[in-house]
């Protein structure tokens, strides 16, 4: 999609902004003020509330669907706009409940306050009320209809950016606007009126409850108190709360959160988080980020015993295991700590990222990949994921994907072994390839097959991928109008006509067509895959290539990054990764991690002979992510800040590395230093912003550097088959969605057990426990249906760390297994 | 206007009527003087009337002025702002307040909190409400803000108890059920005025 600048003027203030770009943005980028409130930022123009209304060119338009032209004249503000709006908001205030003091959107409500803006002291509609029960829609989401405006900023975010489609309008039953009002009620106000008095927000499986991920984002968008978060519902109110701008660490897309916290009650005046926002128009969270929020290790008091003995283990100690749940700065201290007493480090997901983005750099000749999601939302219309399970893995790839199919209108191919029937809804031109485990490089063969300019690609390379071209037979339908004669009766005269006629008839031919082998290897339907793709392919621009964890736990995976090397540079395509868990681009930039973990273990959030743990069960207490400030490297190679919401009472890694001799005053200090060389910059933590800009400009920490180094020059390895696993029973290592870590697993809203998860056929066929057998080791789990899930291929968790399942895999993140019931 | 008025700041010799007192004795003669003459005339008992003829009255005529404080009390305004008192609906005998938490927000001295929750009608519960008397300063802004004349000032002025909690939680402050009847309205900042009705545009309902 081109971006051109251009310029529009704004009540007589001249603006820049993009070709296509809607007036409404154009108007927030440059500060302007325009009422409106069923637009969502990053999602298409709802038009149910028309408060938008605009002069564009002295005609009337919307501000939220009018896209800006060069030299377009737009004016916010008239006698008739400002009647028009004043009659919408008297419309939304018709049967209102008046019981503001009880709702939790009390003091923040987009209700309140445009009604206030609009100066709407009296009220001339009037309309029969309709009951509309309240209802809970899942473990998580609370609905009450009464005080739905029906602005459907819910349904829009739940398909526009999340992708679960579990929201729709359904009949609100209620009373026919009087057709008086026609003549003495704007007409907007009218229209909308009509409109609004039919429907009311109902899940859309067609049941009283939503199927959907709980990421709890519609209840962010909601502009007044009607859908809520259970656990909020009457608790507290908004003005009481204190907003701790903050950085979600659950997963590698560090989203930017405020956690509110105030006194838990009257009788425990302790800090409590009562929930988590976000600024929805700029980041969308999932249900991790909005719910798994008291992860943190509440009433550790220093015992000074416990630090003396955790020195002393470290100073014994052969390995440090991590979890990747730490910040940079802790992650530079146990560098330290490795630098000193050479003990080894151990973190098997950051380990697997490290050494495919050195095979990366080495490949293709820088260290980081080239692009950030942000932009490839912004910009592209064709993306591609290969290795990453979009649903469970990483929210914001999977919201990425789901959003350029929708508002980028876009296409997309999805490889991945575990059948999912989710993502093919996202959009029309998805194409869903279940190939077989360890398969992924054919997925990324057939990606330089499709989109390389033949020019740039070696020539090795390319006589391969000829190989896989073949010229087959195809028999298709045709229709072909045919002229049959036909005997009618006319009824009047009694006589029989012959008539002709042209009928439509279905005719098999055979054509030749070509017969891409690759795509029969990776699943996909061969013989139609021409037109499919061309298809696919019509008026697109710009290519993205979303690149998973399984790609990292690969056996060939230095063969994959060179892959990825080469479709960077010969396909015209933006190339992201996913780094596997919290922190692992940071951990992998800053520690030299080793392979194995031997001898006398320090666990730190981890498996361990000592443990330092911020669960609360260790040896020594650390503070959890929400206590403690620090800086994290998100999946957008941003490096951001995160601040403390609660109080930490106990001692921090910057203790015991000033015990040893090695400390800082605090543990903040530790920001400025962490490796140049490496791409972080000398910054004070205290220098770092937070924040977005209004027209959705990133203002958070700041960018790595990417290094530049030579490239090597090696062609990618052909083919390998005895990887791929085709038969028996296959499990993956996957988490449910909104699980990531213990963090989530501790937090009370948070409801996904720990348990083997399987399609609802294959969850019968096993039963409900069953035993799973690895090379030399097993694990005995509860069977869980996940009716998104199809196929065979079960996934088991690895949130629990002390469940050690990330060893039971080993290198990749597939595994043969024998399961038995028990 | 000027604000000159404002800007003389030295109160002390303003608009200030001195008594004249006469002039003060000043030699030991003059003092003696004044002693002995007072003691002649008996000046004493012209105040000493005024007690005996109360005395009199309280003693004869049960015309008492003293109050027997603690076992009788006077009465005070209805404006006055003591310990708050928390209003039931005259209706259900339902507690008033809704858990709206603008008493909360007001508070100057932050000495209120309050506890709601989801209850199981579907509805916003108090489940605590406490007003902290120690730091309280009875200026009367939880009143004027409540929105369902719920929290209003009483007359009980009297604040000293075994524990500062004692009279603060909302089963404290509540009216009793038993005392309903006699519930009246606080007259002070936050009351309907007398002539809402004229200042309110109604909305028009459709039933």
């Amino acid at each position: 999609m081109s971006r051109n600048e251009i310029t529009i003027t704004i009540d007589g203030v001249e603006c820049r902004t993009y070709e296509g770009e809607y007036v409404l943005n154009a108007a927030r980028a440059n500060g302007i003020f325009i009422p409106a409130i069923c637009y969502l930022t990053r999602c298409s123009p709802t038009l149910a509330c028309r408060l938008c209304l605009v002069e564009a060119d002295g005609k009337r338009a919307y501000a939220c669907n009018t896209k800006a032209k060069d030299g377009m004249q737009i004016v916010t503000q008239s006698e008739e706009i400002m009647e028009e709006r004043r009659a919408i908001m008297e419309v939304y205030d018709v049967n209102h409940p008046l019981q503001c003091g009880v709702c939790d959107q009390h003091g923040e409500c987009e209700l309140q306050n445009y009604t206030l803006e609009l100066e709407v002291d009296s009220q001339r509609f009037a309309i029969a009320d309709t009951k509309r029960e309240t209802k809970n829609w899942s473990s998580v989401l609370h609905y009450d209809a009464g005080l739905c405006i029906v602005c459907e900023r819910c349904v829009t975010v739940c398909k526009d950016m999340i992708g679960d489609s579990a929201l729709k309008t359904g009949p609100r039953g209620g009373a026919a606007v009087d057709k008086s009002y026609k003549q003495s009620a704007p007409k907007d106000a009218y229209a909308m009126w009509n409109k609004l008095q039919k429907s009311i927000i109902v899940p859309s499986n067609g049941t009283e409850y939503t199927n959907c991920s709980d990421c709890g984002e519609c209840t962010a968008v909601c502009p007044v108190g009607a859908l809520t978060e259970r656990d909020f519902v009457y608790k507290a109110n908004p003005w009481e709360l204190r907003e701790v701008p903050a950085t979600c660490t659950h997963c590698s897309s560090g989203c930017q959160i405020f956690y509110e916290t105030r006194f838990d009650s009257i009788d425990n005046t302790e800090e409590k988080i009562f929930r988590v926002k976000n600024e929805w128009n700029y980041v969308s969270l999932c249900g991790a980020g909005r719910f798994a929020y008291d992860f943190e290790n509440r009433d550790v008091k220093r015992d000074a015993t416990a630090l003396k003995a955790a020195v002393e283990a470290i100073k014994g100690a052969d390995t440090i295991r991590f979890g990747s749940m730490v910040s940079n700065e802790e992650a530079l201290m146990l560098q330290r700590l490795k630098e000193k007493f050479g003990m080894k480090l151990y973190n098997p997901e950051a380990r697997a990222f490290q050494k495919f983005l050195d095979a990366y750099a080495h490949a293709s000749g820088h260290s980081l990949y080239p692009n950030d999601f942000r932009e490839i939302m912004r910009e592209c219309d064709f993306v591609i994921s290969v290795g990453s399970k979009l649903r469970n893995d990483n929210p914001n790839a999977r919201y990425v994907f789901n959003n350029i199919q929708k508002i980028n209108k876009g296409a997309g191919f999805y490889f991945h072994p575990v059948g999912d029937r989710l993502v093919p809804t996202f959009g029309r031109s998805v194409e869903c390839f279940e190939h077989r485990p360890g398969d992924e490089e054919a997925a990324l063969y057939l990606i330089l097959d499709l989109f390389a300019d033949r020019k740039k690609l070696p020539k090795g390379v390319l006589n391969y991928l000829d190989t896989f071209h073949e010229k087959r037979k195809k028999t298709v339908k045709e229709k072909v109008m045919k002229e049959v004669v036909e005997k009618l009766l006319d009824k009047e005269t009694g006589e029989e006509k012959e008539v002709k006629k042209k009928v439509p008839q279905m005719v098999e031919k055979e054509i030749e067509y070509e017969h891409n082998l690759l795509v029969e290897r990776l699943g996909g339907d061969a013989e139609n895959f021409d037109e499919i793709f061309a298809k696919m392919m019509k008026k697109k621009e710009s290519f993205a290539l979303i690149a998973g964890e399984d790609l990292f736990f690969h056996p060939h995976y230095e063969n994959i990054a060179k892959l990825i090397a080469l479709i960077e540079k010969s396909c015209s395509m933006k190339v992201v990764m996913t780094p596997p868990k919290s922190n692992s681009l940071g951990v992998a930039l800053i520690c030299e991690l080793d392979d194995e973990c031997e001898g006398y273990t320090i666990g730190y959030n981890a498996p361990g002979d000592f443990r330092l743990s911020a669960l609360g069960d260790g040896d020594l207490d650390m503070p959890a992510m929400n206590q403690q400030e620090g800086t994290f490297v998100t999946m957008n190679k941003q490096v951001v800040p995160t601040n403390a919401a609660l109080e930490y009472g106990g001692y921090e890694l910057n203790d015991i590395m000033n015990e040893l001799g090695m400390g800082r005053e605090l543990t903040i200090e530790w920001t400025q230093e962490l490796p140049v060389e490496k791409g972080f910059q000398c910054v004070k933590f205290d220098e770092m912003p937070n924040y977005y800009l209004n027209d959705g400009t990133e203002k958070r920490g700041y960018r790595l550097a990417t290094i530049k180094r030579r490239a090597s020059r090696s062609n990618p390895k052909k083919l390998d088959d005895s990887i791929v696993i085709s038969e028996g029973d296959i499990a993956y290592r996957c988490n449910p969605p909104r699980q990531f870590s213990d963090f989530t697993d501790k937090a009370h809203q948070i409801f996904e057990k720990f348990a083997l998860r399987a399609s609802p056929e294959r969850a019968q066929e096993l039963g409900e426990r069953v035993e799973v057998l690895f090379d030399g080791a097993s694990i005995v789990l509860d069977v869980e249906a996940d009716d998104r899930m199809s196929g065979d291929i079960v996934e088991i968790p690895d949130f629990k760390s002390g469940e050690d399942v990330i060893s039971l895999f080993g290198e990749s993140r597939y595994s043969k297994v024998t399961i038995k019931r028990v | 206007m000027s604000l000159e008025e404002f800007k003389d700041r030295n109160i002390g010799t303003q608009n200030y009527r001195m008594l004249d007192l006469g002039e003060s004795p000043k030699s030991g003669m003059e003092k003696f003087k004044q002693v002995v003459e007072r003691s002649v005339k008996l000046e004493l008992f012209t105040g000493l009337k005024v007690t005996f003829r109360e005395m009199y009255k309280a003693l004869f005529k049960k015309n008492m002025h003293t109050v027997k404080y603690p076992f009788e009390k006077m009465p005070i305004a209805p404006r006055y702002r003591a310990i708050h008192q928390m209003k039931r609906l005259l209706e259900s005998g339902h507690y008033r307040c809704i858990g709206c938490g603008l008493c909360e927000k007001i508070c100057i001295a932050n000495c209120i909190r309050i506890d709601t929750r989801y209850d199981e009608n579907q509805r916003k519960e108090v489940s605590e409400y406490t007003i902290n008397f120690g730091r309280c300063i009875f200026c009367g802004y939880c009143a004027e803000v409540c929105p369902e004349l719920a929290i209003v000032h009483g007359g009980r002025y009297e604040t000293s108890s075994e524990q500062r909690a004692s009279f603060s939680t909302l089963e404290d402050m509540l009216t009793p059920l038993e005392q309903l009847a006699e519930q009246s309205e606080f007259p002070g900042f936050g009351a309907i005025s007398p002539n809402a009705d004229e200042n309110v545009k109604k909305t028009p309902l459709a039933y």
